[in-house]
């Protein structure tokens, strides 16, 4: 494994936004075939760190470095991260007024296939629809309702959010899933789709970092490594039996011992 | 991507040159210009008319000369010289021509740069265009099949003589001629222009289309067209226009009459794209134009649907006067502006007959240091029980120098009725942006494609062609060259 890059490789990084900086020191290196699961207390910079990696022009980056199988992230706009790879779900799905799923997933599509990216879940655009349309039975959204006609995430409940990001994140087929708090909002039926959905996205060729505040979720998707982060860093990194001991003590404990 | 960087390509992209910017060579008809009763008389010569005609336009030039420039509005252009203005230019002809075929190649291969062919083999299917270049018509397709149906669609002068009771008993009367001071001046000089007349019972099949090219520069455009349904009828229009590239500013001032007799219904859509002046403002088309129908049958109905993206100056407020029981007037209304142009416009609506209901859906997309104000009137008058007139406003701002306005005057004389108004304003939302741009959508696209969203109720109303067409449009004029 040390011979070979790693899929993401995030080395010293430093970020701020404004005045305030929100990563000091921050490095982690994710394989192929890994899960990682992020937790930490509110305001600990888990979003933050989401948003990095996918490019969000409101942060700026002060040293370190993000490399994306081997190619500098840094250097490339949100759009050629994500046509490159990374897909991040996210905590609060946006509205987009006026423009239907159908219209979305086209221009998805689009964006994809004039970059001679193609997508697995179809050629043709039309075959990204219906690959969509069968995914959405499954995650159990509201299909009959005509859910190509109906706007990005308008009218959605949470739940219907949070399961329309993890209906796209399958079209997109990406080899990095970044899912931000995609278990809030989510009941507990739905928790158990979506963690079916993701047991069987999850291949070898893949990886998914997870952002949670809960056991639940990783007791059906079960990370690979599981990493505390407080205070714009990642303090402690374990396996599953970290997450029930931050579920019994808290997370004041690391605070002490770090 | 810093702040900076994004400020900048979105400049970039509302930069786009205007793309009909090219002019055509034709020997032209062109009257010296100025303005008094010999030009008018002189027109009426030249385009060879009936004394009907003439006395309408000495009778409004009478009017017009006791006028003054209205000051209401916030829009600020020079004043204008009307006697440095043409007020007749044709291409030359020397013999009548009785087929498309037999037009000036030049002229012919200008609208087809423009995208409206009108050769017979290449006509666009169901859409039946009349041609208008400065102030002549070039001809009309698909005559014979609407003359089978008994519809007449051919220019203003034309039916001034075919059809002059037609003409006596309509012209003027959705819009009389002291009306105002640029619908007086564009009664007293207006040189052509698209006449619409569906009989009782008759759903139009083709969509009628006016398409106005304005090419001489100084030449002042004042169309005239006037659309009557009578009972039961049906018609469906679309109006086009574009003009070259000038440093002087070109005057454009049209009248529209449309006139919806007992269950009758009218459908206007336009899709406007004349150039908006170069950077510093510099001769951009000025566009003041008077739009009115009148619902004059119970139940009938007229619906204005427009898509505004060129002009430095606009003013037109496209207005129903809903004078039949239970009739209808709608207003679906797109505004763009970029660079310096300024817009006010918006709609009237008069409710005069019972039950009589209107709808107004303006949405204003407003970038750079462009001015887009929307402007609307509904007045209920005491005898329109039961009227209902539903308003809403939204405005989509994108950088931080531009400026949008919502100015609405609601007027309501009788308590058995109900008026909505409602308005919004905002930005282009970044988190909008971020979300398309992490699903792979570039800047670019992401924008137009939020803004293509935020206009789509008003793209629902337009003809399939056309609405594709504006969409399209709107997306030109978003592009840039971002890197």
């Amino acid at each position: 494994m040390n011979n070979k890059i790693p899929l993401l490789e995030i080395k010293n990084l430093k970020a701020s936004v404004g005045n305030t900086e929100v990563l000091k020191n921050l490095n982690l290196e994710i394989n192929k075939g890994e899960i990682h699961a992020i937790m930490g207390p509110n305001g600990s910079g888990k979003s933050t760190f989401s948003k990095i990696i996918a490019g969000h022009p409101n942060y700026k980056i002060n040293d370190g470095t993000i490399s994306f199988k081997g190619i500098n992230l840094l250097e490339l706009e949100p759009d050629e991260r994500a046509r490159l790879g990374i897909f991040l779900a996210f905590q609060y799905p946006i509205e987009l007024p006026g423009v239907t799923n159908d219209s979305f997933f086209e221009y998805i599509h689009r964006s994809h296939t004039e970059n001679d990216i193609s997508l697995s879940c179809g050629k043709d655009w039309l075959d990204m629809l219906n690959f969509v349309f069968k995914k959405a039975q499954v995650l159990d959204l509201p299909i009959n309702d005509d859910f190509g006609e109906r706007n990005v995430n308008e009218g959605f409940s949470g739940g219907e959010k949070k399961r329309n990001e993890i209906l796209q994140m399958l079209a997109l087929d990406s080899e990095l899933s970044i899912l931000d708090e995609i278990d809030s909002g989510l009941d507990i039926d739905g928790l158990k789709i979506v963690s079916n959905v993701l047991n069987d996205f999850m291949t070898q060729d893949k990886a998914i970092i997870l952002i949670t505040h809960y056991q639940r979720l990783l007791d059906y998707v079960k990370p690979t490594y599981v990493h505390i982060l407080q205070d714009g860093k990642i303090i402690k990194t374990g396996d599953f039996n970290l997450v029930k001991e931050i579920e019994q003590k808290g997370y004041d404990w690391l605070k002490e011992s770090f | 991507m810093t702040e900076k960087s994004k400020n900048n390509d979105l400049t970039e992209f509302v930069n786009q040159k205007y793309k009909y910017g090219f002019s055509t060579t034709i020997d032209s008809d062109r009257i010296q210009k100025g303005l008094n009763e010999e030009i008018i008389h002189l027109i009426t010569k030249k385009k060879k008319e009936p004394e009907l005609l003439l006395k309408f336009r000495l009778r409004a030039y009478k009017k017009w000369k006791k006028m003054t420039h209205p000051e209401w509005s916030e829009l600020q252009f020079p004043e204008i010289n009307f006697q440095d203005v043409v007020y007749y230019s044709a291409p030359k002809q020397e013999k009548k021509i009785n087929n498309l075929d037999e037009v000036d190649p030049e002229i012919l291969k200008t609208f087809e740069k423009l995208g409206i062919p009108l050769t017979e083999q290449k006509r666009l299917a169901n859409v039946a265009v009349d041609a208008v270049f400065d102030s002549a018509s070039i001809g009309t397709t698909y005559k014979q099949e609407l003359s089978s149906l008994n519809i007449i669609f051919t220019s203003i002068s034309e039916a001034a003589w075919e059809y002059p009771e037609l003409i006596k008993a309509h012209l003027g009367r959705a819009v009389p001629i002291g009306d105002n001071y640029y619908s007086t001046l564009n009664s007293a000089v207006f040189t052509d222009g698209s006449f619409c007349f569906v009989p009782k019972n008759t759903i139009c099949p083709f969509e009628l289309s006016t398409y106005f090219r304005i090419n001489e520069p100084k030449s002042g455009q004042f169309e005239r067209t006037l659309i009557i349904t009578k009972e039961n009828s049906y018609l469906s229009y679309l109006e086009g226009c574009t003009a070259p590239q000038y440093d002087d500013n070109q005057l454009h001032a049209a009248v529209v009459e449309l006139i919806a007799y007992d269950n009758a219904e009218i459908k206007y859509s336009t899709v406007q794209n004349w150039f908006i002046g170069d950077q510093y403002s510099i001769g951009g088309i000025l566009n003041l134009v008077t739009k009115r129908g009148l619902c004059l049958g119970k139940n009938s109905k007229i619906s204005w649907t427009q898509v505004e993206t060129g002009s430095g100056i606009t003013w037109k407020y496209p207005s129903c006067y809903l004078v039949g029981e239970n009739s209808q007037g709608e207003f679906y209304s797109i505004a763009f502006t970029k660079g310096y142009q300024q817009t006010d416009t918006g709609s009237k609506m008069l409710h005069v007959g019972k039950n009589s209901r209107s709808r107004i859906v303006s949405k204003g997309v407003c970038a750079e240091k462009s001015k887009n104000i929307y402007r609307g009137l509904v007045k209920i008058t005491r005898k329109a029980e039961g009227s209902r007139n539903y308003s809403q406003c939204d405005s989509l701002l994108i950088g931080n120098s531009a400026l949008s306005n919502t100015i609405p005057y609601i007027y309501v004389h009788n308590p058995l009725t109900k008026v909505e108004h409602e308005a919004s304003i905002g930005n282009v939302a970044e988190d909008q942006i971020f979300y398309c741009l992490q699903r792979g959508i570039p800047q670019e696209e992401a924008i137009a494609m939020l803004i293509s969203g935020f206009c789509q109720e008003v793209f629902n109303k337009l003809p399939l062609e056309f609405s594709v067409e504006a969409d399209y449009l709107l997306r030109l004029k978003l592009e840039g060259t971002i890197g």
